[in-house]
């Protein structure tokens, strides 16, 4: 690590878990969950938040890893995807619509996408095609042509009406 | 390969993918998330000239700040052939007694972590001596202009034609190709009706959403690289040729790509990488921004100049074109870019007189190479353009005009070629239909059909080998990379056919040159078709092998012993696998390996191996107070012959149309003078959510006309080549304004519809502007 830059701790709950570092001021959120935790399920790409790769949830809010600073999540709650499933595997309805619909090619955006339309649901639990549309306007998908990604969304948001 | 199938089990079902679980839970690991125990991480210093002299570089104060481990430059490269290149070994490891393009690397900086690294190369000092740089085809073949490749190069091993190499013959063309056919000029001088135009296709970013990045180790077994590659055994080949090493020692593994649509085609920073670690002494990860990406490679824009003539009766007469092709510093695939845009110019008509000259030329930007469906949708843009041209001209509807010019199934319409393995003629009535041809259209709105063939599948030669273990599970290994497109998901489906066992016992294992046997490529759609039927010839051979043993332990000839799905039959004795094999070896466990190799031969010696298509119908509607052109409606047809996975081929349809929309209508890489101006994607802007068309149409033609398994054949470029031409025809039939170049940037074509109200004609040229509306377009 670079000499000279003072660490200091941070204090957040990852995945339900409660989690004590050190970090440089500088670190990302992106940063800390990928190098430090080893949590790579997060996608870094564009790096300037344009492209949703990197979505985590705070506070079950969609925010963009790549440029929220690590200390921002300071005593808050951070959702990753390896934090989805149920703890026995169960895959969350979201993942398993979008395995159904085959809604990524190389998978590089979906861990994002998902957090993303997780936090749609969250609001919106039954979103019609065009709220999809609007509110996922921030997460790229250079694969798919986002049809499949539309279909998945609207079927995990069946899926979970009719669990609850 | 056309036997018509009985009924399948597995094969031609949409089974969910096979890495689906792994990348929703975010377990797939990408080269991007490899550590290695003692990993170091590189760090860049890029040209800030197009073309310059290095007089001196200075680095002893980098190498002193604590955490560097080394710095690496072109003079420090003593013990490695610094050149590579599969077509021509113009590309140093690092820049040589000059630079060529802004932002080529001129001094990679290893240390502790990336910070560090990038710190580090703020104390290295570099001095250049500016020379007069090309920045355009124009300026890089005017007579006079300054020379990017002084020397002659030797061609690389996997060119994939047999052409001259033309690159350092002291001029800028780094590749030609020439076409020809019948008489062109006769045809012209007897043509009823001739169009003629001068077309523009831009520069663009593949966008692959996980950047190129490279952990590279090397010690006394040799080099290891972790690569985001799509042709690792190529890779391999250039490594090797940089080291001094043998194949066997050079080994590439490729985890999950983070998309690659031939962005990933070729050796991009691995031999770098390797380097970094071989100076370095441990290893090394080199990770790319999304900005050095789009320097490191971007797709070939074109010029082109053509003509096309008719006879009195409607029938294509002949074709001419001209093609510019800036290939930027290095020559990368664009050679082979080169003469694939001469061979797809023309177009998939029934054409007597053809003469089609295409340049490929060195200038002073970032290096051009492969871009899903390279060559095709460059000259697509005129020759689509010019069927709609004519069509008008004569009074055709431009529909009618392509069926009655089309090839027909089985045609040789392209000389000493395979026939052609489609049925375009029927797809185009699909699409048509899908699209509502007929129906009539408020003003503001125009529909557009369009259709191509590209020569795919690129040079057979494909290695698979399947292992069927004691439970009767099988392993397939397979030398292609999983790029998104399924190719894991579609070989097991193949093997669970062949072998007889249920999809999820079958596991594939893949690209890593030291296990998985030789595939020359994951490109130019050849998976499916090529490792699709080196996998079921794989499969064959062991069943082959099995049936063989269940006659050794069932004591009777081989002719007694039937094969039933997932085992054999003799009687009433009936035998699964894992019974064969127990019983053989009389272990509960054992293996059977089975093999297939495929090389230019059977049905299988003539190129291409298949012609891929591509077919489709747009409706837009254009807003004539702003210029944006929407897509409203979009109809493809895939023309597969036999979809392994339907799912997955109407998946990559949608996704090459996708992008090949972005090109139509907003993406475009802008040069400002020597400076690439926008490559971040803050302003690059790609497809969102938001420009999907409202409705959608896929459809899949299945004739099993194709070489591959089951008479499948390849997919996921072909709807990408028509759609620009597609869009500019439709609005011209919206407007009656016509562009000849992509995107429709909303100013662009408000201009244009200005321009026609006041009767000027409009086609500018690429301006500073651009990339501002392009931004505001966003
Ligand atoms: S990587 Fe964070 S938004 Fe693109
Ligand atoms: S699946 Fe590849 S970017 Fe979305």
């Amino acid at each position: 690590m670079s000499e000279g830059i003072p660490l200091f701790p941070l204090s957040f709950e990852v995945n339900g878990r409660a989690v004590e570092l050190e970090i440089e001021p500088q670190e990302s959120l992106a940063e800390v969950l990928r190098n430090r935790l080893n949590l790579t399920g997060t996608k870094v790409s564009c790096e300037v938040q344009v492209c949703g790769a990197c979505t985590v949830l705070v506070d079950g809010l969609p925010v963009s890893a790549c440029t929220f600073l690590a200390y921002e999540a300071r005593n808050k709650k951070v959702l990753t995807i390896e934090g989805l499933a149920a703890p026995d595997g169960t895959l969350h309805p979201l993942q398993q619509a979008f395995v159904d619909e085959s809604a990524f090619q190389c998978g590089f955006c979906t861990p994002g996408m998902i957090l993303a339309a997780r936090a749609l649901l969250e609001e919106r639990p039954l979103p019609t095609e065009e709220e999809i549309r609007a509110s996922m306007d921030g997460n790229i998908c250079r694969c798919t042509g986002y049809l499949p990604i539309v279909h998945a969304i609207q079927k995990a948001a069946q899926a979970l009406r009719s669990r609850s | 390969m056309s036997e018509k199938k009985r009924e399948f089990y597995v094969v031609n079902h949409s089974v969910p993918r096979g890495d689906g679980v792994a990348k929703v839970t975010g377990q797939a690991k990408y080269a991007s998330d490899v550590v290695l125990p003692g990993m170091a991480y590189a760090k860049l210093l890029r040209s800030p000239y197009a073309h310059a002299r290095i007089l001196s570089i200075k680095v002893g104060e980098a190498e002193a700040q604590p955490g560097v481990f080394a710095v690496l430059t072109g003079d420090r490269l003593e013990g490695l052939n610094p050149y590579y290149g599969h077509a021509v070994k113009d590309h140093p490891v690092l820049a040589m007694g000059k630079v060529r393009y802004v932002g080529e690397p001129v001094v990679a900086v290893v240390a502790v972590d990336e910070r560090t690294a990038f710190q580090a190369l703020d104390h290295i000092t570099v001095q250049y001596e500016e020379m007069p740089a090309v920045l355009s085809v124009e300026q890089a073949l005017a007579k006079g202009a300054p020379i990017l490749h002084e020397r002659t190069f030797a061609a690389g091993g996997f060119r994939g034609f047999e052409a001259d190499v033309s690159a350092g013959r002291g001029t800028n063309i780094c590749q030609e190709a020439h076409v020809t056919w019948g008489d062109a000029d006769k045809a012209f001088a007897e043509a009823a009706a001739v169009v003629e135009g001068e077309y523009y296709y831009p520069m663009a970013y593949a966008y692959a959403m996980e950047p190129y990045v490279c952990v590279a180790e090397v010690n006394e077994s040799g080099v290891t690289c972790y690569s985001s590659c799509q042709h690792p055994f190529i890779v391999r080949h250039d490594v090797a040729g940089v080291f001094n090493l043998p194949v066997s020692k050079v080994r590439l593994v490729v985890p999950f790509v983070g998309g690659g649509y031939g962005s990933k085609s070729y050796t991009k920073i691995e031999p770098l990488t390797a380097a970094c670690a071989w100076k370095a002494r441990r290893p090394v990860k080199l990770q790319l921004s999304v900005e050095e990406a789009v320097l490191t490679t971007r797709s070939d824009d074109a010029l082109v100049r053509e003509r096309t003539a008719v006879d009195a009766q409607g029938k294509l007469l002949a074709r001419q074109a001209t093609i510019y092709l800036n290939t930027g510093a290095y020559a990368e695939n664009s050679p082979l870019v080169c003469e694939k845009a001469a061979n797809r110019a023309a177009g998939p008509y029934r054409i007597p007189n053809a003469r089609i000259d295409c340049y490929g030329v060195y200038t002073n930007t970032a290096p051009a190479s492969s871009f899903r469906g390279f060559g095709s949708a460059q000259v697509t843009l005129a020759a689509e353009s010019q069927i709609d041209e004519i069509a008008e001209k004569i009074g055709q509807d431009p529909l009618a005009f392509r069926l009655a010019n089309v090839a027909e199934r089985g045609e040789v319409f392209f000389p000493k070629s395979r026939p052609l393995d489609g049925d375009l003629k029927s797809d185009l009535k699909k699409v048509a239909d899908l699209l509502g041809w007929d129906k009539p259209l408020p003003k503001g709105k125009g529909r557009a059909v369009g259709c191509t063939a590209s020569d795919a599948g690129a040079y057979p030669v494909t290695s698979a080998a399947v292992r069927v273990h004691g439970d009767g599970s099988v392993s397939v290994l397979t030398g292609s990379t999983e790029l998104g497109q399924g190719s894991h998901t579609i070989v097991a489906q193949i093997a669970a056919e062949e072998i007889g066992v249920p999809f999820e016992k079958v596991r594939v294992v893949g690209s890593d040159t030291a296990i998985t046997p030789f595939d020359r490529s994951t490109g130019a759609s050849r998976t499916t078709t090529l490792m699709g039927r080196a996998v079921l010839e794989a499969c064959q051979d062991a069943v082959s092998q099995m049936r063989a043993m269940a006659a050794d332990v069932l004591r009777c000839p081989v002719e007694e012993v039937t094969l039933m799905r997932g085992g054999v039959q003799r009687g009433a004795d009936r035998l699964d696998w894992s019974q064969v094999l127990a019983r053989y070896f009389g272990l509960p466990d054992g293996e059977v390996l089975g093999r297939a190799y495929l090389r230019k031969a059977g049905d299988l010696s003539q190129l291409p191996v298949f012609w891929e298509l591509g077919c489709l119908g747009v409706q837009v509607s254009v807003d004539e107070e702003t210029g944006r052109v929407h897509l409203e409606k979009l109809a493809v047809v895939g023309d597969v012959g036999l979809a392994i996975n339907p799912a997955l081929a109407e998946g990559q349809d949608l996704g090459a149309a996708t992008m090949g929309m972005g090109i139509g209508l907003y993406e475009e890489l802008i040069y400002d003078g020597e400076q690439l101006v926008n490559n971040s994607l803050l302003d690059y802007r790609v497809p969102r959510f938001s420009d999907l068309p409202e409705e959608l149409h896929l459809a899949l033609t299945e004739n099993q006309d194709g070489v591959g398994p089951y008479g499948a054949k390849g997919g996921g470029e072909g709807s990408l080549n028509p759609i620009s031409s597609a869009l500019v025809n439709a609005l011209y039939r919206a407007t009656g304004v016509r562009l000849r170049r992509v995107p429709l940037l909303p100013e662009r074509v408000w201009r244009a519809l200005r321009d026609a109200r006041h009767g000027r004609e409009s086609c500018p040229a690429p301006t500073k502007q651009d990339a501002k509306s392009r931004r505001e377009a966003g």
